[in-house]
């Protein structure tokens, strides 16, 4: 079984098209939605994790690039200035997933991208503000 | 063999010659544990300390300059953050939790608090222009009534950092008994005991080290801010009488320190300004405090481990007012704690990391020579250790609001 959690920028012409339901019908993917939003010039964003064998992820995600979906992972949209951060361990109360989880013994704070679902309850709850979610700002397509 | 006595004197001039033996209190504890107190007391002269973690009572006492015409500021703003100028004409003190003048607050309930004074404090350490904004009423002899400034550090005549509560000797291990989400100084806390929140380096923290503070005192020199600071009076709240365990360790919220420093001197990365969801802006304080073994109770009281210091478990949102457990910051670096029953995972606000890059820091300073012990001149006030009250686990401790 492969996963991943994707950020999908769907621009305006394609915004009222079924074509998550298509991903499950034509592709057998699975997909669990964390977050989706139009945007007042009508462009959406959903944020999910994608779910099915590598084959037919492939071919999934294939199609919506070919419909103009643009695909990007959670993990590009979502850093930490390591400036900023004091290591101090705030975010990994609320942190859901583990992606912000600390190494023992030597209490480092570690951020791993590749499990972090986009859910931004660190970003307020950092003392330092250091963490940036830059994936659902701009939006140029 | 004669018991192990050294003046502050004869550390200082081992420090002059280089021979000083210098180890940080993480390196303390294994060294105790190996020789035994006698031996390290002998062998080892400063003990560093540190500590890394928002200490809301921090300030800083600037002057701007005088203006042509003068003005006697009454009312005064760095980056629209409110500065305290009931002082004289252009003298203001800027404190580490005013938000900007027009923050929302927790109107919308919880609220950022993105900027406030502990920000200022960093931005002008790290050499960032500010906007100074002040008013006034008018005088004969200070006829302005209105200055804006773009000011740096480096333009203010004077700009003294001043925070009078810092380096609180342990604190609560903070959680949340009621149903809801809270938003408190010692962070997000989760509904039915969630998570549990601390906020002290432990072995590592400057007055564990000194229990009773019998090397602490007016003068003592220690890291403030990146720069050489003092410590300048027992902070507010400062409390020796809070129970103690047999080893002289509080098991609460004891002592404090008021601290003073040129900020000039210091580097953003060792004061940065922090925003508090549904709380408010503070200011993480990087202190470490060297302590000289001047006898062999010195070398015992560095040499305590994460195992031998205790603090309380407290319920933040009023459920319950007794302390709910006593742990071990051991137990609270393992990443959970069981109380009563339930396995919740902990959470630390004050940074080990950086704390411990304090200790190595002032470590090297005083065996570069660059940094000598601090003889105070004034002690805190403390407790006679043959009449200390030792822990009664049933005495209930009310929690000091931060």
């Amino acid at each position: 079984m492969f996963s991943k959690m994707l950020v999908l920028r769907f621009p305006r012409e394609i915004v009222d098209k079924p074509i998550i339901s298509n991903l499950v019908r034509n592709y057998d993917l699975t997909f669990n939605i964390l977050k989706a939003q139009i945007y007042p010039r009508k462009e959406g964003i959903v944020v999910l994790e994608l779910c099915g064998n590598q084959k037919d992820f492939k071919r999934g995600l294939q199609y919506m690039k070919d419909i103009g979906v643009r695909v990007e992972p959670v993990a590009q949209g979502i850093r930490r200035d390591e400036e900023k951060c004091y290591q101090c361990g705030a975010c990994t109360a609320v942190c859901p997933t583990g992606a912000l989880h600390i190494k023992r013994p030597e209490m480092l704070v570690l951020f791993e991208s590749e499990r972090c679902s986009a859910c931004e309850l660190c970003v307020k709850t950092c003392p330092a503000r250091a963490m940036i979610v830059t994936f659902d700002k701009v939006l140029d397509i | 063999m004669a018991t192990v006595q050294k003046t502050y004197q004869e550390i200082n001039e081992k420090i002059r010659k280089g021979q000083a033996v210098v180890v940080t209190a993480d390196e303390m504890v294994h060294i105790v544990r190996k020789k035994g107190t006698e031996r390290a007391a002998r062998e080892v002269d400063v003990v560093t300390t540190g500590t890394f973690g928002p200490m809301c009572s921090s300030g800083a006492f600037i002057n701007f300059g005088h203006t042509q015409p003068p003005i006697k500021a009454s009312k005064a703003w760095l980056n629209d953050v409110p500065a305290y100028a009931g002082l004289a004409a252009v003298d203001l003190y800027i404190g580490a939790t005013e938000p900007t003048f027009d923050d929302p607050l927790n109107k919308i309930s919880p609220g950022n608090f993105d900027y406030g004074g502990g920000h200022v404090i960093h931005d002008l350490v790290a050499g960032k222009t500010i906007r100074l904004r002040a008013e006034s009423y008018g005088t004969d002899c200070y006829p302005n009534r209105h200055v804006e400034l773009n000011v740096t550090l480096e333009d203010l005549p004077y700009a003294v950092l001043c925070n009078p509560r810092n380096a609180y000797q342990n604190y609560n291990c903070a959680v949340n008994l009621s149903s809801k989400t809270i938003f408190t100084y010692m962070g997000v806390l989760k509904p039915r005991m969630g998570n549990a929140n601390y906020s002290t380096a432990g072995q590592l923290s400057p007055l564990l080290n000194d229990p009773y503070y019998r090397t602490l005192g007016l003068g003592t020199r220690i890291f403030l801010g990146g720069a050489q600071g003092y410590i300048t009076w027992f902070g507010s709240q400062h409390n020796p009488g809070a129970p103690r365990l047999a080893s002289g360790v509080p098991a609460a919220p004891a002592g404090t320190l008021m601290v003073t420093g040129d900020l000039k001197q210091m580097k953003p990365r060792w004061l940065q300004g922090t925003s508090f969801q549904g709380y408010g802006c503070s200011l993480a304080v990087g202190i470490g405090i060297p302590i000289p073994i001047l006898n062999e109770k010195m070398a015992f009281h560095t040499g305590i481990s994460d195992e031998d210091i205790m603090t309380q478990v407290k319920d933040y949102s009023f459920t319950r007012p007794e302390p709910l457990a006593r742990v071990t910051y051991a137990q609270l670096k393992s990443g959970a704690i069981t109380v009563e029953g339930k396995e919740i995972p902990t959470v630390p606000l004050s940074s080990y990391v950086r704390a411990q890059e304090i200790a190595n820091l002032l470590k090297q300073w005083i065996q570069k020579g660059e940094f000598f012990l601090g003889e105070p001149q004034h002690l805190l006030p403390t407790v006679p250790e043959d009449d200390q009250s030792v822990l009664d686990p049933s005495r209930q401790e009310s929690p000091p609001l931060a």
